[in-house]
């Protein structure tokens, strides 16, 4: 399921996924606010979830996005964590 | 070149169904937004804006009509008759083929393309309203206020998201300034607020779950309206030469693209199209005594458009008064200019700004004079209209007392 979550990171920061770090921030990854966007839509799309996040307070959200690693954990939690999702 | 006026000014918004029951709203700080009441409304995130109630099509059009009307050619209409009504007029005061209409529209017939999908997605029917489509087209608006007042002349739709309405307006003032035609009905359209249209905005995560809270620190995103605002312009001499009550003057206007980003603000396109349209008015920055703000109330657009207004100001940008009404009213994305405008027109005729309601807690980002919550009085002979829509399309409008 990582595995998974980084390579739709890298894919849509255009990236290689040999190339993603989990340490990396999304200013790392280039991504801006709209290429946040996407991404999280397709982790809803992949897993089946419903990720909490408005554009507008991207650090005021319940979900993680300070680095790859804690998006990675926060979607795992999410998917495992159905009445949250 | 000649002088362009306002004759009359119309309406229909969550505040109010008429001019005087929305300045009156504008006035009082009253803010429209509650709980969203259409079908499927439990499935969305977002689930406020600010909704006009109590419209009953059926008691304001004739029986054969309605079919054709989508509701915001509905209140294209209702505000246009309002409009027409207080400009003294029954007909067009001259030649018609001198006279046009031209509605900003984003969504066009958002609702009736809704309607036409849930018909055929969700309830698997194989057969559509035989006027889904000249009920969906986005020039529907314009194109019965044609027919309905008999305007021969230039009528089209503007289609500039956020800033349809301010396109509308000023390419109709042009039109009557460079003498392409005498009079026009000019405004915008919009209704959006079905299960289809929000879901759509809800997909780009930049609404607010719980208010409009324009450059407030704890502002959270936009809030959807729908409505409409239709004006009548003239040339100064025509309406001089029937004796029309002057609403205001049209001073100048300004288009720019920022020519970046589809959904990004620029600073600089929003600063260019304000100079632009002081130059255009000729007039000096410090004339401007009142800024209706596009403040839609996300972080991005309050933070660029301070910025901006700051730019173009100076050191008076933190003192001039600026508000935005969509707290009031909500965005009314392709008319929300047109219905902002009122709170100009109420600026120059009254003496009132409108306030910025909604606002809790000042932003360093934004260190405006926003008219915080309540209504102030003030002698205002210049007001300057924003619009910054998605696509970095900007218009600007500067407006003066008659």
């Amino acid at each position: 399921m990582q595995q998974e979550i980084l390579s739709i990171i890298a894919r849509e920061a255009a990236m290689d996924p040999s190339d993603v770090r989990s340490d990396m921030t999304l200013e790392e990854l280039g991504l801006d606010s709209l290429g946040l966007v996407e991404m999280i839509f397709s982790i809803e799309e992949t897993f089946g979830i419903s990720v909490p996040f408005n554009a507008n307070e991207p650090t005021q959200n319940d979900f993680d996005i300070s680095s790859v690693g804690a998006i990675v954990r926060a979607v795992e939690r999410l998917i495992s964590t159905p009445e949250l999702a | 070149m000649r002088r362009v006026v306002v004759t009359g000014a119309g309406t229909v918004n969550a505040l109010a169904p008429d001019v005087a029951g929305t300045l009156a709203a504008m006035r009082e700080g009253r803010c429209g937004i509650g709980s969203l009441e259409f079908a499927d409304v439990e499935r969305l995130t977002v689930q406020i804006g600010a909704q006009v109630r109590g419209f009953t099509p059926e008691r304001l059009f004739e029986k054969g009509k309605i079919s054709f009307y989508d509701r915001f050619t509905q209140f294209a209409l209702v505000a246009a008759r309002e409009a027409m009504a207080q400009a003294g007029l029954t007909a067009v005061p001259a030649d018609p083929t001198r006279w046009g209409a031209i509605i900003g529209t984003a969504g066009g017939g958002n609702a009736t393309v809704n309607e036409a999908y849930r018909a055929v997605y969700a309830e698997g029917k194989n057969r559509v309203h035989p006027f889904t489509v000249p009920r969906l087209m986005s020039n529907a608006a314009a194109s019965h206020l044609s027919m309905e007042w008999g305007l021969m002349g230039p009528s089209f739709a503007v289609a500039t998201a956020c800033a349809s309405s301010n396109h509308a307006l000023g390419l109709a003032f042009q039109m009557i300034r460079s003498g392409m035609a005498d009079g026009m009905l000019a405004g915008g359209a919009e209704s959006m607020l079905n299960f289809g249209g929000l879901k759509a905005w809800e997909g780009l995560r930049v609404m607010s779950p719980d208010g409009c809270r324009p450059f407030s620190a704890s502002r959270n995103g936009m809030v959807q309206g729908e409505g409409a605002g239709v004006f009548v312009l003239e040339s100064l001499e025509g309406a001089r030469a029937r004796g029309a009550n002057i609403l205001c003057e049209i001073k100048g206007f300004c288009m720019t693209s920022d020519a970046v980003d589809i959904v990004m603000p620029s600073r600089d396109g929003a600063a260019r199209a304000m100079r632009g349209a002081l130059v255009d008015a000729g007039i000096a920055a410090s004339d401007v005594e009142y800024i209706n703000a596009h403040g839609t109330g996300t972080a991005a657009n309050d933070r660029t458009e301070a910025a901006a207004i700051l730019e173009v100001f100076g050191d008076r940008g933190a003192h001039v008064p600026v508000s935005s009404t969509k707290a009031m009213h909500g965005h009314c994305i392709g008319a929300t200019g047109a219905v902002e405008l009122l709170a100009c027109l109420m600026a120059l005729k009254e003496g009132v700004i409108a306030p910025t309601v909604n606002f809790d807690s000042p932003d360093p980002d934004c260190p405006l004079d926003v008219v915080p919550n309540i209504a102030r009085e003030a002698r205002v002979d210049t007001v300057m209209s924003n619009a910054f829509a998605f696509g970095g399309l900007n218009a600007v409008l500067v407006l003066g007392r008659f």
